[in-house]
Order: C-alpha cells, then structure tokens, then sequence
C-alpha cells in the first residue's frame, strides 16, 4: 500500500465540472426573497477524471476481506460472493420507488415473503420484520417490541433488562436508548452467565435478559434451557443477539432455546459486505406471540435497506438446504484448529472447546525477570498489520485485560490459517527477542500510529482551506 | 463441498486432528442434545449460480419499469457512472469499520471528505461519519436536545415533516420517555405562532422542523432560532441535501442540529434503501453527537492521517452511558452521497435544482391547465407539490400506472403530490399530463 495526501477538496479548481446534465429547458428559478442560500457551498469544483483517480487512489490504502484475512472476533468478516453485488445492482430493483403500491412490485413482495420463510427456518422464529439497517437497530427494535408486549398487558413496572457483563456493547446502549435500566449479570470463571447471580436479579421489574449464545468468549451458554425457563416464570422475555449466530449457522436454532426475539446481522452472518462501516440490516424475528407487535415497529424511513436484504436472499439461495449445515461448523472448525494452534504462545484463559470464536489474554509472558510479556495485545495487532494480516478485535471482552478476539469464518482456507498461525507465532518470538519491533508497528503501512490523542484533544472533522 | 467454502475432506480430517476431535459434530458437544436440530431445514435446494441470476431476473422483470413523478422521502435524481463504479471497488466495499487506521486512511479520507461536504451544505461546524437514514437521524436529534436541556423533556415537531419522519421519531420517544408536542401548520407551513405558544407552556428542550416540508413547500423559519434559544431550547432543522444547494442553510436559519436524508444527493430509490442519513450541529454540541467521527491528525513520523476520534460517547467504550447505541452506520453510502458531491460541485447541484423547480413548476401549470386539480396552498415550492384532485384518487393513480407513470401519492388530506427531477424530461410530463387531460373527457 502506498501512501496518497490528497483530499478531493484539495484538488479543486474554479471552473472544472466533472458532471454532465441536460439542458435547462425551461425558465430561471426564482426563489422568494429571504429563502436562497447567501453563500455558494464548499464543494469540490473538478473533472470526472479527477474523481477516478482520487478515490483510486484511495481505495489502494485500504484492506478489506478481498485483500486479505480478517480474525475479527464478533464481526464475522466472510467472503463477499459477486453474484450478490450483481443482483443488487439490477436497474429493474434499482429504480423502484420505495411508496409504490405492492401490487405494482411484486417481484419484491417476493424477495421479503422468502426471506422471512427463510429466516424462520435457519432461526426456528415465526416471523421477521426488516425495517432495522444494522445490529444495534434491530436490537433497539427488538427491545422496543419487548416493551410493547409489556406495555399492552398493563404491566408498566418492568423497567429493568438483564445483561452479561461479556455483552456487546450495543446490548446496555440500546437498552439505555430505549429507555430501560441496564443490570449486569455476572459470568462464572468458566465464562458462563452465573446462574445462581441471575436469579437473584429476576423479579417482576425484569422485562427481560438479552443474550448472545455462544456469548462473546465463544462459548456456547449450556445452561441456556434453565435461563430461559427462569426468566420466562418470572414474566421477562429473552432477546437473542444475533451478532453471534454464524456458528449456529445450520446446527441450532435460537427459537428451539425459548429465545422470543432476535436479531441477525445480514451483513456478518449472510455474506452482505460491511462496506468500510454500513450499509447493514437487522432484520429482527419474533415468536408468534409477539408477531402482530412486531409489524408495528416503524424504526426506518420505509423498508429496510432492501439492497442489503436482496444479497443476503442470493446467498441463502446459493447455499440452499444442502450447503447451510457445513457453514456453522467449518467456521467452529477453524476457531478451534486457531486456538490449539496456538496455546502455547498466547494465554488461553478459558480452555474448553469454543464455537466461531474464542480470546486470548494477551502473550504468554516470557520468563523474564519482570515476569512480563514485553509486548502488548495492542502491539501484537498492529505488528499483524505489516504481515498482511488484519489485526483481531482487542480489548473486548472486557472480562480479561489484554483480550485478543479472534474469528475465522468458514471461508477461510485451512493455507490462510496456517499462515497466520505462523505470523502469530513469529511475532510471540519477536516480543521475546526484540520487543521494540512490536512497538513501533507497522512498518510496512501508509502511515504509522496515528496521535489519537491530538485527534480528540482539538478536533478537525473537516477540511478548511487556507486561506 | 460448496464454492464458498475451501475445505476439502482431508483437510478436515487434518485439522480435527489437530484439535483432537473425532468429528465435526464433536465440536458441538458443549450443546445440549435438545437443541441440536435434527430436522431438513426447509429452505430451498441449492441454486447454481446461473439459476440464482435467472431466478432474481425473474423477480425483477415482474415489476413494471415505470416512471417516478414521486417524492415524499426519496427522489428519483440521476446518478453518473463514476459513483457505483467506485464504490463497488472491493477495496471500500468489503472493508470493516476502519478502527485499524493504519490499513484504512481510505474509508477514513471519504468519512473526512463526506463530513465536509455535510458540514459545508448545512452550514453546521461539524458533522458525525452518517446515520442509518433521515428519519433515524431526527430520532437521534431529539434526544441530543433532551439530554442537551438536561430538566426539560419535550420536542416540539412540526406536522410538515414528512409522515415516516414522524412515525420513526414517535416510537424513539414513546420507549424513551420523551414527550413529543406537534406544531401545527398553518398555510402548509410551520406556524411560528404556534410555535411560540407551545413554548411559553414551557418544558420545551427543542424543536425539529423540515427546510423542505411533506407538501414540498419552502418553509420561513424567520424567528423560529430566536424563539427556541431564549426558551433554552435548540432548533434542528431536517432538510434535502441536495436542494441546501441552493436553499437557506440551516447554519443561515440559527439551526443548532441539521439532519436529514442524503438519498437525493444520487442513491438510486433501491425500493428504500440502503440510504445515508447525516447530522451536523454546531461545535458546542459535538461530544453529543451519535457514532462515529472521523478526524485529522497526523502518524508517529509526522504524516498527516486521519482516525475515529471522540470515541469516549460510542456504546463499545462506555456502554450503557453512550450518547446513542449506533454502531455500523451507512459508511459505504456516505462514500457514494460524496463521490456525487465531488462530481456535482456547486454548480451542478445547482444546475439540478433548476431543472428540478423548472419541471416542478411546469408540470404544475399543466395539471391546472386540464382543469382536474385545484391549487391547496400560496406558498414556494421547489421540486415537489400538492394539488386537490377534483377526478377520484384512486382512479388517477390507476390511470396513471396503467400509462407507466407513478405519481399522484395521495396524502393524508386526500390530496395529490408530484415530484419532478432533472431525470424526467419535458415530453414526459407532456405525456402523462395527457393521460389525465385525456382520461376523463
């Protein structure tokens, strides 16, 4: 990757155009006095070849799942398949208006009935609704639809939701957004919701626990039959958060463990690329008894992000029947071929057998006489920079200091995973010999570490010319 | 095996090996047996890729290619070549969120680029990186004003914002306790008398007004600033990026917060999404802002580089005390709305909302001219209108569809509105102004 210092505003020329329009066939326009803009906006003023070439250019300074492996932990980065981006491209879904009546597309209509057939039967929901854009939105969604069922039995006093302290941290934010109280649950030393601290929380408060199984150590959460059983007596309801579903993909499904409501991250779980931050969709499943409230939830302008919803139709179709029981456990294959890869240079705090993902507290140390590992979780992510590798997600889950994520999905070749265990490997060897090289990583990338502090301390989230 | 997955059979073997398993169902032994489904998931046989293309050609030729003269939310503006010809390059579109910035000072550029361009139509100082659309970006305005006002829990919203803005906006505060005040409208317009008595009864932490309104009406927000910030309260203004070329900014109304939709700067109409909503606001308000912010910095040699900063408000450092719990946000469309602003510049934004008012303004003419409508309100209007229909609704609609026009949304009043772009020629309105003139003789 080279580096490239421009900003398209910095290319800019009075003068230039870079568009081409028909022309104005009819009279000026005349806007009242005191309605039209008094200055003329700061936009770039340059030619179609120029913004090629620009955003060419930056493209070539950025990674993503085409250029190379991302272990990602709780992002689920799998390939992307191009016949997805094809049909989502077609003119025929492109142009359709999103108010036109539904007898007027009913080519649509279609592609929203088979993904909520679909997605029943990969969930064992009974119904999915798709207004949600991302994971967070559907969570939101899906808790305003817990709210809603109490709301409508008269019983107001379940103000209080249930969340592990290994939780995403969409889970408290969305709760706090939509208005409940957030009350933590403690995880046992094995990584498992602790049971007995669960049922000291449960009351007629709870308006329920929101949970992703396998949780976010990648640990599948076996008590989840008693869970559900003691939060459903005491009158709550359980939200699955779907950000984890992959290695369900196929082998379990969230409606047979009594889960009420759900998301799925399209955009993790079905392939649908994540676009540098978004377009997603959370399409959110619901129980039968909760479906009637579900199709009240307005939470988007109008469908969902249907182009999002089209790919992960493609991908489901491509998959079919046959090829979704291998998805699930070859991503639960790889986490584990990973993990025992490299135990031995890497802490491993929890040892039993994980789903699609597991954690690492940081290296092993290294028998010096600080008995420290000389290098951090932060600088073995960034040294994994220069070897081609994306860096795992870090620091998360909170529950270990120096938490490494890691994430392989099930279409990574057993060659990639042997190179990035030999990567990680090298890198545990640097930090004992020559700590300093992980220090100053990456050497090999556009820029080097950037001064966040700087960034935060005076904020410019703006260009401004010079004057 | 399949296409998308590389593992062949001895591979499997080899690595179950390693992890010492006998198979891959003993990866899931951790699983209680009862929730192991055992059953044929009912989905369909698996496709080729060729049936796959086949199957969704299918789909797509089922709806008939008709032309927009719809607005209400999403416009049918043209998009150049350049923009999705970019954004399909793997290199934005497969991307993760760029919190490795050292690998992705290419999001992070256009996120710097697309919050310019925001900040610059708007008038605002900063911008966040994108919302999910406009009507979630109203949602989260209004609880940036309530947690702004601190004591105060009441949003004035104006009746003229668009149905599905105040649909969104109603169950956000329903389930956040907000309690949200309409602003009637008088003439089609906000009304600042109202206004300023819903006020005066006092608790009000903000109001959210459209620039542009539901009956595509430009709206004089002349005293509105004024009237909020002596009540403490902030003014949001919801607006059309693309006719903010042209139109009073928001910055230029005393506005506080602007959001808005950023669909009509180029994003096909995709039957509603994926679109890009957008905030901005003024300095003072910009650790309340949701999700992510791009910024300047420069790297450990001195470059300059950009990153996520502010990061201390987002849900994934400070959880349930996050000022919202946004995460992916629409990135990739930001990148597209950006490409489209680059392209455009100012004077081809402005170019398109000629073409758009002259359109508008003609085929308003003409409609009058069959004798079939009468005209609702006095007021400006840019790209879009109201009319009375005096022939039945539906049958209007019927006719038209039937012509391959689609148009004529009726609203909530019974009347009809029609949106002109700069896609729709001169002949085409001719035409469908026919149908009409001809449809009931």
């Amino acid at each position: 990757m080279k580096y490239y210092d421009k900003l398209i505003f910095e290319l800019s020329r009075p003068g230039r155009k870079g568009y081409s329009l028909p022309e104005n066939p009819y009279g000026p326009m005349l806007l009242p006095a005191g309605l039209g803009r008094g200055s003329k906006a700061m936009l770039p003023e340059v030619s179609e070849p120029d913004v090629v070439r620009h955003y060419t250019n930056l493209s070539q300074m950025n990674f993503g799942v085409d250029t190379g492996y991302y272990p990602l932990g709780s992002c689920t980065m799998k390939y992307n398949p191009k016949i997805n981006e094809e049909i989502a491209a077609m003119p025929a879904f492109q142009g359709l208006h999103p108010l036109q009546d539904e007898a007027t597309v009913p080519g649509v209509k279609a592609v929203y009935e088979g993904m909520d057939k679909a997605l029943c039967a990969i969930t064992g929901m009974k119904h999915f609704i798709f207004t949600p854009c991302a994971g967070a939105h559907g969570e939101l969604t899906g808790l305003m639809i817990i709210r809603e069922y109490h709301r409508r039995r008269g019983d107001l006093a379940r103000t209080k939701i249930i969340v592990p302290d290994s939780a995403h941290g969409t889970n408290p934010a969305s709760a706090a957004v939509c208005g409940l109280e957030v009350v933590e649950v403690r995880s046992t030393e094995n990584g498992l919701v602790d049971v007995a601290d669960l049922e000291k929380l449960l009351g007629p408060d709870i308006a329920g626990i929101m949970l992703t199984n396998p949780n976010t150590l990648g640990l599948f959460e076996r008590e989840i039959g008693r869970i559900a059983e003691l939060v459903h007596a005491c009158g709550g309801l359980l939200y699955y958060d779907g950000a984890n579903m992959n290695p369900l993909l196929g082998m379990v499904r969230p409606g047979d463990m009594d889960f009420d409501v759900m998301h799925l991250n399209l955009h993790k779980t079905f392939s649908t690329p994540h676009g540098g931050g978004g377009p997603g969709s959370g399409p959110v499943g619901v129980c039968a008894k909760l479906a009637g409230i579900a199709d009240t939830m307005q939470v988007s302008g109008f469908h969902g992000n249907f182009g999002v919803i089209l790919r992960a139709y493609a991908y489901i179709l491509s998959l079919g029947r046959e090829h979704v029981k291998m998805a699930g456990k070859l991503s639960v294959l790889n986490a584990n071929y990973i993990k025992e890869s490299l135990k031995d240079c890497y802490k491993l705090p929890i040892g039993s057998v994980c789903k699609h993902e597991f954690v690492f507290d940081g290296l092993v140390d290294d028998g010096s006489a600080t008995g420290k590992a000389g290098a951090t979780t932060l600088d073995v992510a960034k040294r994994l920079l220069d070897f081609g590798f994306h860096a795992p997600t870090i620091y998360f889950p909170l529950l270990f200091h120096q938490a490494m994520m890691i994430e392989p999905t099930e279409t990574e070749s057993p060659e990639t995973l042997d190179a990035f265990i030999e990567v990680l490997r090298t890198i545990a060897a640097e930090a004992a010999a020559d700590p300093d090289i992980l220090h100053q990583a990456p050497h090999g990338t556009p820029v080097s570490r950037p001064d966040e502090t700087r960034a935060a301390r005076t904020p410019v989230v703006k260009y401004t010319p010079a004057v | 095996m399949f296409q998308y997955f590389p593992h062949t059979g001895e591979d499997i073997r080899r690595m179950l090996e390693r992890i010492g398993a006998d198979s891959l169902d003993a990866l899931y032994a951790d699983v209680p047996e009862r929730f192991i489904y055992r059953g044929e998931y009912d989905l369909p046989a698996a496709m080729s890729e060729q049936q796959v293309r086949d199957f969704f050609e299918g789909l797509a030729a089922k709806n008939p290619k008709l032309k927009v003269f719809a607005g209400a939310g999403a416009y049918d503006h043209y998009t150049p070549s350049v923009i999705p010809y970019i954004t399909s390059r793997s290199e934005f579109l497969t991307a993760y969120t760029p919190y490795q910035s050292e690998i992705s000072q290419g999001t992070l550029r256009y996120i710097f680029e697309f919050q310019t361009v925001v900040c610059s139509l708007t008038g605002m100082d900063v911008s966040n990186a994108s919302m999910y659309d406009g009507p979630t970006a109203a949602a989260e305005a209004m609880r940036i004003c309530v947690s702004q006002a601190k004591k105060k829990n009441t949003v004035l919203v104006s009746a003229t914002l668009l149905p599905q803005v105040l649909k969104v906006m109603e169950v956000y505060a329903l389930n956040a306790g907000v309690r949200l005040v309409r602003i009637p409208a008088e003439g089609g317009q906000t009304s600042l008398q109202a206004l300023g008595e819903l006020i005066a009864a006092g608790d009000v932490a903000g109001a959210v007004v459209p620039s542009l309104n539901r009956y595509g009406i430009i709206e004089d927000h002349a005293g509105f600033a004024d009237a909020l910030h002596a009540a403490g309260a902030l003014l949001v203004e919801y607006c059309d990026p693309s006719a903010l070329a042209v139109l009073k900014s928001p910055a230029e109304w005393g506005a506080d917060v602007a959001v808005g939709d950023g669909q009509p700067l180029g994003i096909p109409l995709c039957y509603g999404g994926p679109y890009v909503g957008f905030m901005a606001c003024r300095q003072a308000l910009i650790r309340k802002l949701p999700g992510r912010i791009v910024g300047e910095t420069v790297d450990k040699d001195g470059k300059r580089c950009y990153v996520l900063t502010l990061q201390a408000r987002e849900q994934h450092i400070r959880r349930e005390k996050a000022s919202s719990n946004i995460c992916s946000n629409e990135s990739l469309m930001a990148l597209w709305v950006t490409v489209y602003a680059a392209l455009m510049g100012p004077e081809g934004l402005r170019e398109v909302n000629e073409i758009s008012y002259g359109g508008a303004h003609y085929l308003e003419q003409q409609l009058l001219a069959t004798g079939k409508f009468e005209k609702v309100f006095d007021a400006p209007f840019l790209k879009e209108f109201v009319l009375k229909p005096l022939v039945p609704v539906e049958e209007l609609q019927q006719k038209l569809l039937d012509a391959g026009f689609f148009g004529a949304l009726k609203t909530e009043e019974g009347y009809v509105s029609f949106c002109v772009t700069e896609k729709r020629t001169r002949a085409e309105i001719d035409r469908m102004v026919n149908v009409i003139r001809e449809g009931w003789l």
